[in-house]
């Protein structure tokens, strides 16, 4: 087909394309970067987890003494050589907070990385397909998070054994509704943007729709919410673990916490056994927390502008404006 | 000549923009609304026109700083800001906002939301302000007995009569009307003007009616201005501005106006409006002007009267400068 | 019905689509009988090659809907479409899929219809990879290319790797115009193209399609504005409340229109000289929802020259007096 003769386009040579400084590029690194530069809480959570998933990774090299070993009195206070004193055991604290973070932590991610797998599969499907299968499964939804968290724990400990898999999949397995609901939400509102009908209407199939115009939009918010799924996660462990579900063999915050209560530690004024693993806990948590929400600020400008705000316009002189016409 | 209702002089309005730059929307308009009036504001997306009339009503959000002054029936009233503003705000002058017709709140009766106004500005209350509420629904053409529906059983175009009618709740003598018919079928939009063209020809009601639809304001207006970046460009009767345009955008952007017995050629203007947020120097026009020539690139041109009641900011009326030329 | 023979790129008889209204629980259970809303109430017209008509209506015309069921985005529930000289109305989806290259749909808002993550190049390369056309990826770039230039988005290389954020909204519709001309199809229907962009951007986007137009493309235009038919499209149909009224040339239609509800229309239409009298037929009331079209002519509740009659015959869309050739309307009264 020959070109026909065109009509004037509509840009200008000095003009032609909008000029994009301190616009954000919609890929995902770009908006992280973006979004991390605007808030301060964010750089702040970043550094800690950070820091704690180095300790976790480099916890052998880290740990000044072996936890497992008596190499102190029981339930000395802190010292020079003993910088978090030692537990019921005489362990050293230092090194028994440093090699919990590992299990804490990896249960932590991989429990979140479980929910969010179940949750993002069940709300991209129910969100995209509708009708029938969404109402099955948000039915499905809706059971799961009536059942209680602890009860069900307990149950599987004593069926199926005390195991780290076991712990995280449970984790995981309870904690996945609210992702499924939140992603489905999403994935129905852009299954109607106008982007993905135009795709529809020249031939693409669902897989195609799915894979290359919902997804992308959806897996900013789903990042966003295992981050925070992250923190549950691990708080969820801590408990199960103090709870006597955990696995016995592994060191984990809860499991210390755990052992200061059966060992008395509040009796013999050992604070040091019970506060590190609890603070440990509450800071990795704040700073998925910080993150989490960073990024779902970041993703949803609106939430910044507030019409409710006391600050009003600002007057200003005019400064020689008067000669200026 | 009495004291015209409403009053811009010389009036700027800058917004902050990120990295510390700022975006001066409205650069030095000055504008006279008498009684009884209908004014058009044109002009295309990103004129200037809506924030024109915001900083009107002091509605400009706290990135906003003003400056210049703003006269209703010869008070200043941004003289003080928020302050200034507030006390005419509603009962003097109002205005129906671009969507309002969406803007509902859905859970209240749009009876409720007219009387909203009435009780917050203390013009009536109880009895007399429901009674006054279906007088107010009856002169928008809407019957008094709906007062007690809710939002979403109301059509488009009765939701936007009931936006008027809560605009007038306080009885002001200016109403500012943005876009008010754009999202409406051409019937509504009939019977929308010829309401708007009712209560100023019966009631003295003095209106803006800013759009960007040229012939709705041929048709409405005896007065239009056109905008563009941030200024007023040329202002006069509607009448002169078709039949001697003094502005080649004002003449290019009727030309480019489909018209639906006119068989000229519907032309585009090319290019793009220049980029608030730096300085500009010549005409803002220059670049997609078609007949621009030396002075255009280097020297801004001033609003000046070409005859008695019309203006134009066009170096092309200047004797002085065409000659040099 | 239709005399225009071999060169008849789209066909449409008897089309209906309706939409079941939902209901409730007791809705469900009770014997009422089921309501639909019939968006679309027998509508009939053709589209030649390199011609432009204009499917103009109000909101709850019926003219978006007409347009999806084209396509089949929405399922018809009964009459034919002839495309290419196929009934397409019951095809299955996979053959819809093959189809779908030779009609193209264009949205009216640009500033959502391409996917912000998607450059300029993906987007018009998009319907090459579904349709598995396209050779290498070389020969896709040339093709997205040609495609930009023919959309007016030249030289291309200045936009094939832009986001949509970093364009306007002439732009940006351009950018969708090219998706829809990479395949080379022989129909697009454009749904209000320019209604969403600013007066001065529009008529470039608009010569831009007529010089489609020109070059063998069908294109079914919908659109609320009359101007802009009456200027570019090379017939009209005017629909109301599912049906069409009154069809034919377009400048007939607007200087000679025999509907009273196009005549009505034509006489509210604002115009950019001042002075043009115009002696406003401003109907009362709003187009009646499509769930409970009125028995009859469905337009008589708002006539203005309404007789007895038109409450019960459902007038024919015939050929009225004073007309010329191809002009169609539906009125006893005509």
């Amino acid at each position: 087909m020959s070109v026909p003769s065109l009509p004037p386009t509509a840009f200008d040579e000095g003009a032609a394309v909008a000029d994009v400084s301190g616009v954000t590029p919609p890929g995902r690194l770009g908006f992280l970067r973006s979004s991390a530069l605007r808030r301060p809480s964010m750089i702040v959570g970043l550094t800690v987890l950070t820091l704690f998933i180095l300790v976790a990774i480099f916890a052998p090299l880290l740990e000044p003494y072996d936890p497992r070993a008596k190499t102190g009195d029981v339930y000395e206070p802190p010292s020079s050589a003993h910088w978090l004193g030692t537990d019921d055991g005489g362990a050293d604290m230092l090194s028994l907070v440093i090699a919990g973070s590992r299990v804490s932590l990896i249960v932590g991610f991989a429990a979140a990385l479980v929910a969010m797998l179940i949750g993002g599969t069940i709300g991209l499907w129910s969100g995209f397909y509708g009708g029938k299968s969404d109402t099955v499964l948000m039915r499905i939804t809706d059971y799961t998070l009536v059942i209680p968290d602890i009860p069900l724990m307990i149950i599987v400990a004593a069926l199926f054994g005390r195991s780290l898999t076991n712990i995280i999949l449970i984790i995981g397995i309870i904690y996945w509704t609210s992702t499924a609901r939140l992603i489905r939400a999403q994935t129905k509102s852009v299954r109607e943007r106008t982007y993905v009908t135009r795709a529809r209407a020249l031939g693409a199939g669902n897989q195609r729709l799915i894979r290359k115009h919902v997804l992308p939009q959806v897996l900013p918010l789903l990042i966003a919410n295992t981050v925070l799924t992250i923190a549950i996660a691990i708080f969820a462990e801590t408990y199960i673990t103090f709870l006597g579900l955990g696995d016995p063999a592994l060191i984990s915050w809860g499991k210390l916490i755990e052992n200061a209560f059966d060992g008395d530690a509040v009796l013999n004024d050992a604070w040091w056994a019970i506060v590190p693993p609890g603070v440990c806990v509450t800071l990795v948590i704040l700073a998925c927390t910080m993150i989490g929400m960073g990024m779902e600020d970041a993703l949803n400008p609106r939430l910044r502008v507030g019409h409710l705000s006391v600050r009003r316009f600002r007057l200003r002189p005019l400064k020689g404006a008067l000669d200026s016409k | 000549m009495s004291v015209p209702l409403l009053q811009f002089e010389d009036l700027h309005v800058w917004f902050d923009l990120e990295g510390g730059r700022e975006l001066h929307a409205v650069q030095g308009v000055g504008l006279e609304l008498e009684e009884g009036e209908r004014l058009g504001l044109v002009g295309e997306s990103g004129c200037g026109k809506t924030t024109l009339i915001l900083a009107a009503m002091g509605l400009l959000p706290p990135s906003a700083s003003v400056a210049g002054r703003v006269y209703l029936n010869g008070e200043e009233i941004l003289a003080e800001g928020e302050d200034s503003v507030s006390p005419h705000r509603w009962v003097d002058i109002a205005m129906v906002f671009q969507g309002a017709m969406n803007a509902f709140n859905p859970v209240k009766t749009v009876g409720e939301q007219i009387v909203e106004p009435m009780e917050l500005h203390g013009t009536a209350s109880g009895r007399q302000a429901r009674r006054q509420v279906g007088e107010l629904l009856e002169r928008v053409g809407i019957p008094a007995a709906r007062a007690s529906s809710y939002p979403h059983q109301f059509s488009g175009g009765m939701r936007q009569r009931a936006a008027i009618a809560m605009a007038l709740a306080c009885k002001p003598k200016v109403l500012l009307a943005d876009e008010p018919t754009t999202a409406l079928d051409v019937m509504v939009q009939a019977q929308i003007l010829q309401l708007l063209v009712g209560l100023t020809d019966d009631f003295g009601l003095a209106l803006i009616l800013v759009t960007h639809d040229l012939p709705v304001v041929a048709q409405v207006c005896e007065r239009a201005a056109v905008m563009y970046a941030g200024e007023i460009v040329e202002l006069g009767p509607t009448d002169t501005l078709y039949h001697d345009p003094r502005h080649p955008y004002t003449r290019l952007l009727f030309a480019a106006t489909p018209d639906l017995y006119g068989t000229d050629e519907v032309v585009s203007i090319p290019g793009t409006p220049p980029r608030l947020d730096r300085e500009l120097t010549g005409c803002p026009f220059t670049l997609r002007c078609d007949s621009s020539f030396a002075p255009c690139a280097t020297i801004k041109p001033r609003l000046i009267a070409t005859t008695q009641d019309h203006l134009a900011a066009c170096h092309l009326n200047d004797p002085a400068l065409k000659a040099a030329s | 019905m239709s005399d225009y023979g071999q060169s008849a790129l789209l066909e449409v008889e008897n089309l209906v689509t309706r939409f079941p209204v939902p209901r409730g629980l007791v809705g469900t259970v009770s014997s009422r009988p089921k309501l639909a809303v019939r968006a679309v109430d027998g509508v009939s017209f053709s589209l030649r090659k390199g011609e432009m008509l204009a499917l103009v209506g109000e909101s709850g015309s019926g003219k978006t809907t007409t347009a999806q069921s084209i396509l089949r985005l929405v399922e018809p529930e009964s009459g034919t479409i002839r495309f290419l000289g196929e009934d397409i109305s019951k095809v299955s989806s996979r053959r819809m899929r093959t189809l779908r290259r030779h009609a193209q749909l264009l949205f009216q808002d640009p500033y959502e219809s391409l996917d912000p993550r998607f450059r300029v190049r993906a987007t018009v390369e998009e319907p090459l990879l579904v349709h598995n056309e396209g050779g290498g990826h070389a020969e896709r770039e040339q093709r997205v290319r040609e495609a930009l230039t023919r959309a007016g988005l030249t030289p291309p290389e200045l936009f094939i790797d832009r986001y949509p954020h970093e364009l306007s909204g002439g732009q940006r519709q351009r950018v969708a115009i090219a998706a829809s001309l990479v395949l080379d199809p022989q129909l697009l229907l454009a749904d209000e193209p320019v209604s969403m962009l600013d007066v001065s951007v529009r008529a470039g986007i608009l010569a831009l399609l007529d010089g489609l137009r020109q070059s063998g493309l069908g294109i079914l235009m919908i659109t609320h504005d009359l101007s802009t038919a009456a200027h570019y499209a090379d017939r009209i149909a005017v629909m109301y409340l599912g049906r069409i009224v009154e069809e034919g040339p377009a400048r007939e239609v607007v200087t000679n229109p025999k509907h009273p509800y196009t005549k009505a229309l034509i006489s509210v239409v604002p115009q950019r000289d001042p002075r043009a009298y115009a002696a406003p037929q401003i109907l009362h009331g709003e187009t009646p929802n499509p769930i409970a079209v009125p028995p009859g002519c469905r337009f008589n509740p708002r006539c203005p020259i309404a007789i007895p009659d038109c409450r019960s015959t459902d007038p024919e869309l015939r050929v009225p007096a004073g007309a010329a050739a191809g002009h169609l309307a539906a009125c006893i009264r005509a």
